[in-house]
């Protein structure tokens, strides 16, 4: 298949005089992983609003699974699925009426639907929980259930809106599990994180919304080769070794809280090699020593000039 | 009815067969102001008549709109909590979740209108109704409990939180003590008597009173009728566009 999964062109909203999205240009391969990295008010929500069909854009053309968002609105309806950022889920009905809801509105055939329901439950490690009432659930089981509600059927385009965010790290890589068994599976996923390890774990690519624009877009490792900066850092046992480290290793950078010296290196065996010989010549013992290659979160702060975790305003 | 309606009515079926406490809100809280004005205050009001016969076309009202907050919660619940969100990407009628709510609403509202009937009754209700006046007793209150559930609907849609989804409906619960329900409109102080004679729950309510009395009057049925159909329509399309609106 050569026709993208989802594609945007120069998309547009504002809400009364603030603009959300100020001309967006997205191209999803089907049967990959698109992450949309960004802050809180980047306008990562609208994006997946629009491209949904809960929002219409101001201007811009977006077609999903080959259909137009805004005059094929219920093509594109059947072929995706949505899973917001909160739990979406029905507290007075159990965890599989839940499901079985979602199987009766989507048609499934009657006959089809135990089995279905009964497929997820399994895989989502929701069978005893099955029968209780979804408001007995806990966080984490309830972002679960949302996610199987929206697996329900099969859609080929799955859109997750912050799927893990506050989820505890144990059910943050069963998420993980999920998504990449469903992109094993040949479904489309667009994912919205301001986790820069899981756009690193997970996507094929990964555009940088920040203020309504894309900043960058390519595959983690391009992003990553934006910026210079891998490095070599060393961990010592106290100041005194530091404090030597620091006068053989010119251009480190020191860390006297941590005792860690950060010395610029391609990483590469042979700058390694110099560095840890430059060392031993002095006897300077490290407790520690590991190469870091630059990780989104530099790229985020090479690209807008601002750490992820600046809050900006909603 | 489509069969996304009908898969939404039986959620909403479900929802308050688990929550009794809303039912039983829904259904108490109008007896006990029954008991209250018969037994206690009412005994102090001139009205000509017995007071149980007086204030019956009043409570069954109060029965339609008691049970108002809860639909507002709900409504407001599913769309805070982004469920309406999930049905409106699905490619699935639209506003059949917004129905379901309805049809909900309305079911709790018939059980307490038949509660509010059954203890008027049991206080000496006396009723020259024929079989034709109660069944416009029963379809009249019915059309004024969709009426009034639409007009919820959409209260709870545009609310940003349950607080406020709470508060919208308190308007509609206090409207009847502002009308004819507790006390003929004539006997109240200016200003509030005008309001009294042309808010919607006065012709809603002396509709009822002369059904129940086997005496229904054109100049009570067709204001109130009108009224009803207005505020179904008001309420409908207000909530229609709410939802295709707010994401």
């Amino acid at each position: 298949m050569t026709s993208p999964a989802i594609a945007a062109t120069g998309l547009r909203k504002a809400f009364k005089d603030k603009t959300v999205l100020d001309g967006i240009d997205l191209e999803v391969a089907a049967g990959s992983v698109f992450s949309l990295l960004g802050p809180n008010g980047a306008g990562k929500t609208t994006t997946v609003n629009v491209l949904t069909t809960l929002l219409r854009a101001d201007a811009g053309s977006v077609r999903v699974a080959g259909h137009d968002v805004a005059t094929e609105t219920a093509a594109v309806r059947k072929a995706i699925g949505v899973t917001g950022q909160f739990a979406a889920v029905d507290d007075l009905l159990t965890g599989r009426e839940n499901l079985r809801l979602m199987a009766e509105l989507k048609r499934l055939a009657p006959g089809e639907r135990d089995a279905v329901v009964d497929g997820l439950l399994e895989r989502f490690d929701l069978v005893e929980a099955a029968p209780k009432l979804v408001s007995t659930y806990s966080g984490g089981m309830r972002r679960k259930l949302d996610l199987a509600m929206t697996l329900v059927g099969a859609p080929q385009i799955i859109f997750l809106d912050e799927p893990t965010t506050g989820l505890d790290p144990r059910s943050r890589r069963t998420m993980w599990e999920i998504v990449r068994e469903l992109v094993a599976g040949g479904t489309t996923i667009f994912l919205t994180t301001q986790y820069l390890d899981e756009a690193d774990q997970l996507a094929d690519r990964v555009a940088v919304l920040d203020h309504g624009r894309l900043v960058a877009e390519g595959t983690p490792a391009e992003l990553k080769r934006q910026v210079p900066g891998s490095h070599v850092r060393f961990r010592f046992a106290g100041p005194e070794g530091l404090d030597a480290a620091a006068r053989v290793l010119t251009g480190a950078t020191r860390d006297d809280e941590n005792l860690t010296l950060r010395v610029p290196s391609d990483g590469g065996t042979r700058s390694v090699r110099t560095l840890l010989d430059a060392l031993d010549e002095y006897s300077i013992d490290a407790e520690e020593f590991s190469v870091h290659t630059p990780d989104l979160d530099d790229v985020f702060l090479a690209l807008t000039g601002r750490p992820t975790t600046e809050e900006t305003a909603r | 009815m489509s069969t996304d309606a009908a898969i939404m009515v039986r959620r909403n079926l479900k929802h308050t067969v688990r929550n009794p406490i809303a039912v039983f809100n829904a259904i108490l809280l109008p007896i006990v102001l029954m008991l209250m004005f018969v037994y206690v205050i009412g005994g102090a009001f001139d009205v000509g008549v017995d007071y149980v016969d007086y204030s019956t076309p009043g409570m069954i009202l109060l029965a339609i709109t008691y049970g108002l907050s809860a639909t507002a919660l709900a409504v407001n619940s599913d769309m805070t909590k982004g469920v309406i969100n999930r049905f409106k990407v699905m490619d699935i009628s639209r506003g059949a979740v917004l129905t379901g709510h309805v049809v909900g609403s309305v079911l709790r509202t018939i059980i307490a209108i038949a509660a509010i009937i059954g203890t008027a009754f049991l206080l000496g209700f006396r009723s020259s109704a024929g079989f034709v006046d109660w069944l416009g007793v029963v379809g009249f209150s019915l059309l004024v409990s969709i009426a009034f559930s639409w007009l919820t609907v959409g209260l709870g849609l545009a609310a940003k939180s349950p607080e406020s989804a709470g508060m919208a409906v308190v308007p509609l619960i206090m409207l009847p003590f502002l009308s004819s329900a507790i006390v003929p409109a004539d006997e109240m102080g200016t200003g509030v008597r005008q309001f009294a004679e042309y808010q919607p729950f006065t012709p809603i309510i002396e509709a009822l009173r002369g059904l129940l009395a086997g005496a229904p009057e054109a100049g009570d049925v067709i204001p109130a009728l009108a009224w009803t159909v207005d505020l179904a329509l008001v309420g409908y399309l207000w909530s229609i566009s709410t939802f295709t609106k707010r994401a």
